[in-house]
C-alpha cells in the first residue's frame, strides 16, 4: 500500500516521514521515532498507558491513526523534562512513590499534565476524573493522586529543583 | 492487525461527499475512530478506503437558538459537547451523559457524529437524543435530508445512512414546558458502556400532574435503541402512581429484545429494563411536576 507523508511535531521537534496509513500514532512514536516512553499496553483503547497530548488534548495514541495527527503538535513523556531536569509532576511522582512497576506512569503523567494545564487547582475528585481512564494494575492510585495534588498545591515550583 | 487501506483526508464536507461517491464500493468514514479502529484492529472491518473527516471544521460547532433548539455539527467532539456552556445551560442532561462516556481521552478525540453513525446499540447519545426528540441532517452529493433519530438506528451497527450519505448535524428541539428528561445506564465499571440504559421524557398537561406526552427509550436492550411504545401508551392521560410505573416497567421489559453475552443474560437485561424504566419515569415525572409548580 502506498506510503503517505506525515508531518508531525513531537516535543517541539519537526519530523517528516513516509508511513503506511494504517500506522497508529503509538507505532510512529515508538517504532519510527524511537520515543519508547509512550507505552503500548492493551492496544485496544482500554488501558490508556499510551496517552499523549495531541494539540494539547490528551488522547490514546493507540486509538489515533498517525495520519490524523498530520500537521499536529504532539507531546510525549519525553517532552516533560526541560534541559535534563524533571518536570514538577515527575519529581512529585518520585517523592510520593507514585511508581510501582512504572508501566502506567507515562500515561498517568500525560493525563495529569493535561489536567493541570486546564485546571491548575483540581480537587481530589477532579484528579480522579482526570486519570479515570488510566489503569494502574499495581493499584497504586492513592500515591498517584497525592503526587498530582502536591503539584497543584504548589509544592513543586519550577525554580526549586 | 489492521489491514492496509487507502487513506483520503477530506477538507470540506463537499469534498468528503465527492470522495464517498468515487469510492462508494468499499469505504468507511473515519472521524475520531474511537470505535472504528477497535473493529479494524480485530479485522471485523477492513475497508479498501478510509475517508477521514476529522478535520472538517465546518462541521465542528454547537449552536443554540430559542426557536430552533440545539444544533451540533457531526465532527464536534464529545468533550466539546460536555464542556459547552450552551449545552450546560439548556440541556444539562447531555453534559451528565457525556461525563459518563468512556474517558477524557476518548471524549477528546471521539465525536458525537461518529458515535451515532457507528450504530452501536449500546451507545449513550442515541437513546438520549431520541428521548429529546432529536433529528439528524444527512446529505449525499445531490441533496440533504433530515430524519428523526428514532428512524436512524436500524440494527446492530446499521443506520439509515445510505451508502453515499454523510451525517452532517444533530438537531435537538427546545425542551417543551413542563417537560423533564432523564437517563441512566447500568454498568459494573463507571463510564463503561451500558449493560442496559433507559432514557425517559415526561411532558405534563396543563394541570401540572397528568402525563400529556412521553418517550421511553431503551438502550442496549435490542438490536438498536428504540422506544417502548406500548409502555408509553399506558402513561398518557394518567397521573403518577407507583403501581402504574410498575406496570409500565413490566410492559417495557416485554418490549425489549436483548441478547445474552458476557456482560449479562437476556433475562437479567429485561429485568434491568423494568427497573430502570420505572426509576427514570418516576424521576422525570417528579422533575416535571417541580417545573410545572415553578411555572405556575
Amino acid at each position: 500500500m502506498e506510503k503517505k507523508l506525515l508531518r508531525i511535531t513531537v516535543n517541539n521537534e519537526y519530523h517528516e516521514l513516509y508511513i503506511k496509513p494504517k500506522k497508529l500514532l503509538v507505532e510512529v512514536l515508538r517504532d519510527e521515532l524511537g520515543l519508547t516512553g509512550t507505552k503500548r499496553g492493551c492496544n485496544t483503547g482500554a488501558c490508556h498507558a499510551c496517552t499523549v497530548l495531541l494539540n494539547g488534548e490528551s488522547v490514546k495514541s493507540c486509538s489515533v491513526l498517525a495520519m490524523q495527527a498530520d500537521g499536529a503538535q504532539v507531546s510525549t513523556v519525553e517532552g516533560l523534562q526541560d534541559k535534563g531536569k524533571l518536570s514538577p509532576l515527575q519529581r512529585s511522582f518520585l517523592d510520593h512513590g507514585a511508581y510501582q512497576c512504572g508501566f502506567c506512569t507515562s500515561g498517568m503523567l500525560m493525563s495529569a499534565t493535561a489536567l493541570l494545564n486546564k485546571n491548575p487547582d483540581p480537587t481530589k475528585e477532579d484528579i480522579k476524573e482526570g486519570i479515570h481512564g488510566n489503569l494502574c494494575r499495581c493499584t497504586g492510585y492513592n500515591s498517584i493522586i497525592r503526587a498530582i495534588k502536591a503539584v497543584a498545591e504548589g509544592k513543586y515550583k519550577e525554580d526549586d529543583r | 492487525m489492521i489491514h492496509d487501506f487507502k487513506y483520503l483526508r477530506a477538507s470540506t464536507a463537499k469534498e468528503a461527499l465527492e470522495l464517498i461517491e468515487q469510492h462508494k464500493d468499499d469505504y468507511k468514514i473515519i472521524c475520531g475512530g474511537q470505535s472504528l479502529l477497535i473493529l479494524m484492529r480485530q479485522g471485523l472491518v477492513a475497508p479498501e478506503c478510509l475517508i477521514d473527516i476529522k478535520h472538517l471544521d465546518e462541521l465542528n460547532y454547537i449552536q443554540f437558538d430559542k426557536k430552533e433548539g440545539l444544533r451540533i455539527g457531526a465532527t464536534t467532539s464529545h468533550r466539546t459537547v460536555e464542556t459547552s456552556l450552551l449545552v450546560k445551560k439548556h440541556y444539562p442532561l447531555l453534559v451528565e451523559m457525556e461525563q459518563n462516556i468512556a474517558s477524557i481521552q476518548t471524549r477528546n478525540w471521539g465525536t458525537i457524529g461518529g458515535n451515532l453513525a457507528h450504530g452501536d446499540p449500546a451507545g449513550d447519545p442515541g437513546p438520549v437524543f431520541i428521548a429529546l426528540n432529536g433529528k439528524v441532517k444527512v446529505a449525499n452529493k445531490e441533496r440533504e435530508r433530515t430524519l428523526p433519530l428514532e428512524e436512524f438506528f436500524i440494527d446492530y451497527f446499521e443506520t439509515a445512512l445510505e451508502e453515499d450519505e454523510l451525517l452532517l448535524e444533530i438537531q435537538i428541539p427546545p425542551i417543551p414546558s413542563k417537560t423533564a428528561v432523564t437517563y441512566e445506564k447500568f454498568n459494573i465499571i463507571k463510564n463503561d458502556q451500558p449493560i442496559v440504559s433507559v432514557a425517559a421524557s415526561i411532558t405534563l398537561d396543563e394541570d401540572g400532574l397528568s402525563c400529556k406526552d412521553t418517550r421511553i427509550v431503551l438502550g442496549a436492550a435490542a438490536p438498536a435503541p428504540a422506544r417502548a411504545r406500548e409502555a408509553e401508551k399506558l402513561l398518557v392521560g394518567k397521573k403518577m402512581d407507583d403501581q402504574l410505573l410498575k406496570n409500565v416497567g413490566e410492559v417495557a421489559s416485554k418490549e425489549a429484545d436483548p441478547v445474552d453475552d458476557i456482560h449479562a443474560t437476556e433475562s437479567y437485561r429485561k429485568q434491568l429494563v423494568n427497573v430502570l424504566t420505572r426509576r427514570m419515569l418516576g424521576k422525570a415525572w417528579k422533575q416535571a411536576m417541580g417545573l410545572a409548580r415553578e411555572e405556575a
